[in-house]
């Protein structure tokens, strides 16, 4: 039981939206009846009718306002406070792109609105396509896919295209041990099957395990770079030699793009196709898990296979007269097809495209510099305050935008698991980092740090890592019991997975 | 440094030295050269925020939306009214700025709108549970095909041609790469043909898939459809709009295995297509092979109640290839507009607004057909949509007639032929509770003065519009 006394947002216990209200209450006013007030059953037959209202609130607009309000201050948020979530690039939300995006020329379009009075949307959408394409190195753009797992989706079903059309069946996708969990689960639903690649020393791909697994019946392999262990993989060439080798695709997870932003481009380092996360390094906000966005670029080879519609450019008059420039192309025989309704998530497109010409090519340059030296920082920080005698890197180099620490001696030495700091800094007002990821790393921490935090917020961070294993080595159980000031304490994930309870009873 | 970087000259002298190298050059010294950009990149220089604000607001400029002009498009997508405590919400940084609830103790908000959202979504739909969001309405549909095979992995779909265009499309690419086929069920009277449905139905189908209103806007009586596939072991699929739940009975008491469908007439503005949200509901058995975040109830240490991300064995971070989807990012902010827009419409306002939808749109489907060579495409039953036939040769005509009312700022719907060569001159119109009877008697003088001048260029064979 808890030793410290309840905070006042702890002693306000949750009460469901569905638990409030009152029967007769509303906030929503219809408009009036101006058509004739025909009886139901002449306009739908009463046996296709629904019989019973939805059980939804009944509950006036002041309530509502104040139960979600109440509700979003038991939340912890990127603007508020630092947010070192490694792999999620948790970057300032510029509240500029809010207000773009909420113009109702962009909010109030409709997405079937002929591409003539939408010419805005569609020069929007292409100028975005050519900006990720000089970003990647790649040619051709799809801003289709919904999100980053999508856009694997997308891409691997372009390989199997890509192979169909040569006359080839293959069954195999190679992914590293470091891997996101979104590649395998990719492979699956794509119908392929995963081969794991392993590490090397360096962290990097281990090149012979490579070699002695692409052949011929290999259809791709899945790579991060810099890799979720936040390193950059020196063999990189090399890899894409070998994968191509054997007529592989090779596929960049751009989950990581933050730390290379006109640096160094995955077409140039030899990758086919890309998928970018507006979400992560275009900073559309992550909304508590989404909307994001993952379009894809592409090398001439696998263009024919997009996803269809493509934003077209049409070079001046039409000879039937139409002065449409920009248009959506439907007419694409092998094209994979779609991946979802309409021209994909254009409001998170409004977003990157704004970020983009807020930045030019200097400022994303500025944005993958400062995050790598921000990472490195803090990771010196870290050294300096004696942290890493008990959380070492997971791997003794130069980092990328984001490094693994691992919690194996802090777990020998004081019984103080990864877990147990991760619920401790929330104590400290911080976002914990990524726990228990990647998997090969024991008691993994992977902290991201991303380019718009500054020295100061990075030195304080620091210093409250130091401090919790301070606390720890004089007081185990008060770390192991944390955290104290948070709206709930530790809860019981166990119990909630063995009997689900995933709806308010009514 | 730009304007959202803060790395001051000193700041960065102080980090390299505490870093232990000479320049920031340096930290990037282990790419191989070869694969280093030897340029800048080819991007316009940056702007400052006022003159992005003005570009961004230039290209809005040329688009035709919904706030200037008279607009009946549908077709998956609807003009509804967002309340304006749905903007103050999205927009509070507590719900905006977080990422996927991964520590529950600091997550608290996120995590009980989801479990909200979960209950107005089985309240609605009828179904035993629901996940917290997935991207959109037809990949949710794509996304039930997949349950169905990890289910019985049978090898066909059977789909009716009534399902969207795009849900359909999105089954037959996600299903590809798993090698299901989709067979598609032909429409008789602008329903579903319930023979041709038994007929195509057997033992080898996973499941079937039908739209309730479906892409027509006619309300399919589903029960002989449910029938036919139980008889058969079929899961069924039914993609719902949600706001015609509010008068139509709910899936899922008819018995079927998944509902799914587009989430943005609740609450999320059009946005050229997205972001909105799909929903995902089936019933208890399948559970465990449901796609996405679900948030479940539990107990904190002190017995305070609480809600945590729950049954994540199914998920891509903890299954890998073994997952139930490869779904991480989803919709959670639009799914919390889905729920607040539910609780402010509560449980007599739902009712009240599907019912305006069918008076208003039996109204302007009368006032439509009555317009001199347009004729009801088919005679069922709709809520807020209907398709009539305009008397016209060809989708070129149809197009043409489009953009005559266009001139006078008016969208008049979609044109059919687009998807359906069976229905070339075939218009689809959408009645929102946005579109008054003063709009709608716009709408017909408009159309009939356009459909009036086709038919005189026609006879007279004078240039299209």
């Amino acid at each position: 039981m808890s030793v410290t006394p309840e905070t006042a947002m702890q002693r306000e216990r949750a009460v469901t939206i569905f638990e409030k209200g009152q029967a007769g209450r509303r906030a929503y006013q219809p408009p009036p009846l101006d058509v004739p007030e025909r009886p139901l059953d002449e306009l739908i037959p009463a046996r296709l009718r629904r019989s019973e209202p939805a059980r939804l609130p009944e509950i006036s607009e002041p309530e509502l306002v104040r139960h979600y309000v109440r509700l979003s201050r038991r939340n912890f948020d990127l603007d508020s406070g630092f947010y070192p979530l490694g792999s999620c690039t948790m970057k300032h939300n510029p509240r500029l792109h809010e207000r773009v995006a909420a113009l109702p020329g962009h909010a109030r379009l409709h997405p079937l609105t002929e591409p003539a009075r939408a010419q805005g949307a569609l020069a929007l959408m292409w100028g975005l396509e050519r900006a990720l394409s000089e970003i990647a190195g790649l040619p051709h753009v799809s801003l289709q896919p919904s999100a980053g797992s999508h856009g694997e989706l997308a891409g691997v079903l372009l390989t199997r295209a890509y192979h169909a059309d040569r006359g080839e069946q293959r069954h195999k996708v190679l992914t590293p041990d470091t891997a996101h969990g979104t590649n395998p689960a990719t492979v699956t639903m794509a119908g392929y099957e995963v081969v794991k690649v392993g590490t090397d020393a360096q962290g990097g791909v281990d090149i012979d395990d490579l070699r002695a697994k692409a052949d011929g019946d290999v259809a791709c392999l899945m790579l991060t770079n810099p890799n979720t262990l936040g390193l950059f993989d020196t063999n990189i060439e090399e890899i894409a030699r070998i994968v191509h080798g054997v007529g592989g695709i090779v596929y960049y997870d751009g989950a990581n793009l933050n730390a290379v932003m006109g640096i160094s481009r995955p077409g140039d380092m030899g990758f086919d196709i890309v998928h970018f996360n507006l979400h992560k390094s275009f900073t559309q906000p992550h909304g508590g898990g989404g909307p994001g966005s993952g379009p894809i670029a592409v090398s001439a080879e696998l263009e024919p296979y997009l996803p269809r519609p493509v934003i077209v450019r049409r070079g001046g008059a039409q000879g039937n007269g139409s002065t449409v420039e920009f248009d959506l192309d439907h007419d694409r025989p092998r094209s994979i097809g779609r991946l979802r309704g309409f021209q994909g998530n254009y409001g998170c497109f409004v977003r990157a495209y704004a970020y983009i010409c807020s930045l030019g090519a200097a400022g994303l340059r500025d944005v993958s510099e400062t995050a790598v030296l921000n990472a490195n920082y803090l990771l010196a920080r870290l050294r300096a305050l004696g942290v890493c005698e008990l959380l070492p890197p997971a791997y003794d180099r130069l980092c990328m935008h984001e490094f693994v620490l691992s919690g194996a001696p802090m777990k020998r030495e004081l019984g103080i698991r990864t877990l147990d700091l991760a619920k401790r800094l929330l104590d400290y007002g911080y976002h914990p980092p990524t726990v228990y990821f990647p998997l090969l790393v024991e008691e993994a921490l992977l902290v991201e740090p991303t380019e718009t935090e500054t020295k100061q917020t990075l030195d304080e961070f620091a210093a409250a890592v130091a401090e919790i294993l301070r606390e720890a080595r004089e007081d185990p159980e008060l770390v192991r019991n944390a955290p104290y000031s948070t709206p709930v304490r530790r809860l019981d994930e166990a119990g909630a997975a063995k009997h689900p309870l995933l709806r308010q009873p009514l | 440094m730009s304007r959202y970087t803060a790395v001051t000259d000193a700041d960065r002298q102080a980090m390299l030295e505490v870093i232990g190298v000479a320049s920031v050059e340096e930290l990037f010294g282990e790419i191989p050269a070869a694969v280093r950009m030897a340029r800048a990149l080819d991007l316009p220089a940056g702007l400052g925020e006022a003159e992005v604000y003005a570009h961004l607001r230039s290209l809005a400029a040329r688009n035709a939306c919904a706030e200037d002009e008279l607009c009946f498009l549908g077709a998956g997508m609807y003009d509804h009214y967002v309340p304006a405590l749905i903007d103050m919400l999205l927009g509070r940084s507590e719900f905006l700025t977080p990422y996927t609830p991964y520590q529950p103790e600091i997550s608290q908000g996120g995590l009980q709108v989801m479990f909200e959202y979960q209950t107005a979504i089985c309240e609605l739909t009828a179904m035993d549970v629901s996940n917290a969001s997935v991207y959109e309405g037809p990949s949710a549909l794509a996304a039930a095909g997949y349950l169905a095979k990890l289910t019985n992995g049978r090898p066909r779909f059977v789909v009716s041609r009534a399902v969207h265009p795009h849900a359909r499309e999105t089954l037959v690419t996600l299903s590809a790469g798993y090698g299901t086929t989709v067979e598609e069920v032909a429409l008789s009277g602008g329903v579903t043909d319930a023979a041709a449905w038994a007929r195509a139905i057997d033992d080898d189908v996973a499941a079937v898939f039908v739209a309730q209103p479906n892409f027509l806007g006619a309300v399919e009586d589903l029960a002989p459809l449910i029938a036919a596939a139980r008889a058969h072991g079929a899961l069924v699929v039914v993609s719902a709009d949600p706001l015609s739940l509010g008068i139509l009975e709910p899936p899922g008491a008819l018995g079927v295995d998944v509902c799914v469908g587009e989430g943005q007439t609740l609450g999320n503005r059009l946005d050229f297509g997205g972001p909105s949200f799909g929903f995902f509901a089936t019933r208890d058995e399948h559970v465990r092979r449901m796609p996405g975040r679900i948030a479940g109830e539990t107990r904190d240490v002190d017995g305070r109640r609480g809600f945590v991300l729950t049954l994540q064995t199914r998920e891509q971070h903890i299954r890998r290839e073994k997952a139930t989807s490869n779904i991480c990012t989803a919709q959670a902010l639009n799914a919390l507009a889905g729920v607040v827009y539910l609780s402010w419409l509560g449980r007599r306002g739902l009712v009240e607004l599907a019912e305006l939808l069918v008076r208003r749109s039996a109204f302007a489907r009368e006032a439509l057909v009555a317009i001199d060579g347009v004729s009801a495409l088919h005679e069922q039953p709709v809520v807020r949509e209907f398709a009539v036939s305009l008397g016209l040769p060809d989708l070129a005509s149809v197009r043409r007639v489009i953009a005559r009312c266009a001139a006078e700022r008016v969208t008049p719907g979609y044109a059919l032929g687009r998807d359906y060569p069976e229905y070339a001159d075939g218009l689809l119109v959408a009645i929102t509770e946005q579109r008054s009877r003063e709009d709608i008697d716009r709408l017909v003088e408009v159309l009939g003065r356009a459909l009036a001048a086709e038919r005189a260029a026609a006879a007279t064979g004078g240039a299209p519009a």
